[in-house]
């Protein structure tokens, strides 16, 4: 039985105009006539797919693809700007961590409020109310405020609450990317058997293997579109050997077909070392240059080259703009520029680091081009014992991995 | 409750059609969970908790009965003067309170709005129902006063929940339009202390009705909240009805209603995007 029908979903964002609103801009724009320069986006562009029941599909692809807002219109949380989706049966769906959780209440009475948000009744609640505190594992604090909590505690309760949502259609974003492992694995277990009971889950996921674990079909986004929809083994396939392919460094010969506007246009984009060669590889403990060249078309836009820096988990590690005074308010003259930005040493942790690039305008947004994760870097720890790591050869957590000063201070027993 | 065969379909905005209560009454238990969120919630972390709803009402009471009877001299004919003023007080600082909860309820609650589905009416609408255990309070402590005044209560107080429902429409109309305003336009922020500052002022609370001119009377009257007023007091104090200012406010509350839905349900469907 057919349960999702996606028929040329499209989404567009307005960006710019509508943010930062108030009154006195919307009556502006009323008075004169005009609607105030606005960049557009189709962060979904003509999807058409089909879902079965029974069936758990995973949703992969870039930051940016369009993953979140697929999820977000079946969801009904925002709605498609062309096309449709039918859906059968009720929908659950967990965007965020302890949806709907308050910090002043307890853990019991969290427990009904965040199940109540998410779709249950009173009377689910309460018949898997102790199965879902034992899920948790955390009987002792129920009745204490989660503000107290741990945030191990907090995802336990928050998780143990969404496992035991039953939808007819679980839709499933990230969630899963917090958490320690071991839970981690509990839950997916818990969401592979809502699978096995006939119900329809989608996951988006960054992490390929528990894609692969989870789900028997794969749509993979690229740039609002599905790039490719199929089995699985084969989509991931295709996905991890483009994103293999993904250098240090891109050029675009072609001006014609690079990505930019009548304001802007890239020509290329390298990671570099202190020396100024191109590098796919850096020493954790050397600094790392991201260089982007790029021409300004006209004498009219400030441009602002920035940079987004996300790890193989699709996390964002930071953002990055030239905010020097020298460009922020001052249009570029036509001409090629090179923007470099440096990473300084005993920063970024070991991995591999993602860069999107983006040359923007402020006032009033713009964006001239953004290229989506298109270049990837490899940054390496050291064995030598004078990073970050010291002598700890384990697996190492963390998003960066600076290098503190510590202190000590010891008063000897007299 | 299985609602397999039950197919939504997600399609781009329309204009509005009908007031989505069906969609309401499916969510009802949410409403009746985030209202006593917002009960519970309220006074966490004050220390004397509760206690602030009597105290409100009670502290305005005496500072407005103290200054209008001190240097304005205004007089309730048969009535003490303090339980005029704490009766007028009772509703209005439900209303207030209530719409000023409501109209920061959505971007109060950005994590919901952006993370799930549900009708966002219910947001703005636990706001102001919550506000009813508030106003609960207050009356047993207005029917004490009446006590120690010496007021004979009449049959006729078994028509005050009437005009506390109204208040609760003039609440709900105001909340949800300034909700859903809030949400593009944060003006409403600083705005709205300053519209309710002057709402208080043309609002008959600490003077009666019978000072003002003919004419000023029928303008005020206009103001929804004068039939709430006066209803209240005259089914509290077994006075006569004025029928037309209770028309008046009755009409005049529904089409606010009616007006406010419309442009709450119009935008709702860009509020993830916007908040």
């Amino acid at each position: 039985m057919r349960v999702i029908k996606a028929e040329n979903l499209a989404k567009l964002y307005r960006l710019g105009g509508t943010r930062h609103n108030s009154l006195r801009d919307t009556l502006m724009e009323f008075v004169r006539f005009k609607r105030g320069d606005r960049h557009e986006l189709w962060a979904l562009d003509d999807v058409s797919f089909e879902v079965e029941d029974g069936v758990t599909l995973g949703i992969i692809g870039r930051n940016g693809a369009g993953k979140s807002t697929l999820l977000k219109i079946l969801s009904r949380i925002t709605k498609p700007t062309r096309g449709f989706a039918e859906i059968r049966g009720r929908v659950g769906s967990l965007l965020e961590v302890g949806t709907g959780f308050h910090n002043e209440l307890s853990g019991r009475e969290n427990i009904y409020l965040s199940g109540a948000i998410l779709g249950m009744t009173r009377a689910e609640i309460q018949s898997k109310f102790d199965e879902i505190v034992a899920f948790s594992e955390i009987e002792k604090f129920i009745d204490t405020p989660v503000k107290h909590y741990s945030s191990g505690m907090y995802m336990r309760l928050a998780f143990a609450v969404a496992s035991h949502l039953e939808p007819d259609i679980l839709i499933v974003d990230e969630v899963l990317a917090v958490g320690d492992t071991a839970f981690q694995k509990k839950c997916l277990s818990k969401m592979r058997d809502v699978g096995k009971t006939g119900r329809t889950v989608l996951f988006v996921s960054h992490d390929m293997q528990a894609i692969n674990r989870l789900c028997e079909r794969t749509i993979w986004f690229k740039d609002g579109r599905i790039e490719q929809d199929g089995e699985t083994s084969s989509v991931v396939g295709a996905y991890l050997h483009e994103q293999s392919l993904t250098g240090a460094e891109r050029v675009w010969d072609d001006q014609a077909a690079a990505p930019g506007n009548e304001h802007a246009r890239l020509r290329r984009i390298r990671i570099a070392d202190e020396s100024g060669s191109s590098v796919s590889s850096v020493d954790i403990r050397r600094p790392v240059f991201v260089e982007m060249t790029f021409d300004a078309l006209n004498d009219k836009k400030v441009l602002i080259p920035n940079f987004h820096f996300y790890n193989d988990q699709g996390v964002c590690l930071f953002v990055s703009h030239d905010w020097s005074d020298e460009w922020r308010r001052t249009p570029r003259r036509q001409g090629t520029y090179v923007a470099r930005m440096k990473i300084p040493g005993n920063f970024l942790a070991e991995g591999s680091v993602f860069v999107t690039a983006a040359v923007s305008t402020y006032e009033p947004f713009e964006i001239h081009f953004v290229e989506r994760e298109t270049i990837v870097f490899t940054v390496v720890d050291s064995p030598d014992g004078d990073t970050a790591r010291g002598d700890y050869a384990g697996q190492l957590h963390g998003v960066v991995r600076p290098l503190m000063d510590w202190e000590t201070e010891f008063k000897p027993k007299p | 409750m299985s609602e397999t065969s039950v197919i939504t379909r997600i399609e781009p905005s329309r204009a509005w059609l009908g007031l989505g209560l069906g969609d309401l009454w499916r969510y009802r238990e949410l409403l009746y969970f985030l209202t006593w969120r917002d009960v519970k919630v309220r006074y966490k972390q004050t220390a004397i908790g509760v206690f602030w709803a009597v105290l409100q009402p009670a502290l305005t009471t005496v500072i407005f009965a103290v200054v209008f009877s001190q240097v304005a001299r205004f007089e309730s004919k048969s009535l003490p003067y303090p339980l005029y003023v704490l009766s007028g007080m009772l509703p209005w600082l439900f209303v207030y309170n209530a719409i000023t909860f409501a109209a920061n309820s959505l971007v109060g609650n950005t994590n919901l709005v952006t993370k799930v589905y549900f009708p966002r009416l219910i947001v703005p609408l636990a706001a102001v129902l919550a506000g009813l255990i508030d106003l609960a309070l207050g009356f047993l402590i207005l029917v004490g006063v009446m006590f120690w005044y010496g007021v004979h209560l009449t049959a006729q107080i078994a028509l005050t929940p009437l005009f506390l429902l109204l208040s609760v429409l003039v609440a709900l109309a105001f909340g949800t339009l300034f909700s859903a305003l809030n949400v593009r336009f944060r003006d409403v922020k600083f705005a709205l202390p300053f519209v309710l500052q002057v709402w208080m002022f043309v609002s008959p609370i600490f003077y009666p009705l019978d000072i003002l001119s003919e004419r000023a009377r029928f303008v005020i009257a206009l103001n929804p909240l004068t039939g709430v007023l006066h209803g209240f007091r005259a089914s509290l104090f077994g006075e006569q009805f004025n029928s037309q200012v209770i028309a008046i406010s009755l009409i005049g509350t529904i089409l606010l209603l009616i007006l406010s839905l419309f442009v709450f349900r119009n935008m709702e469907d860009s509020f993830a995007d916007e908040i």
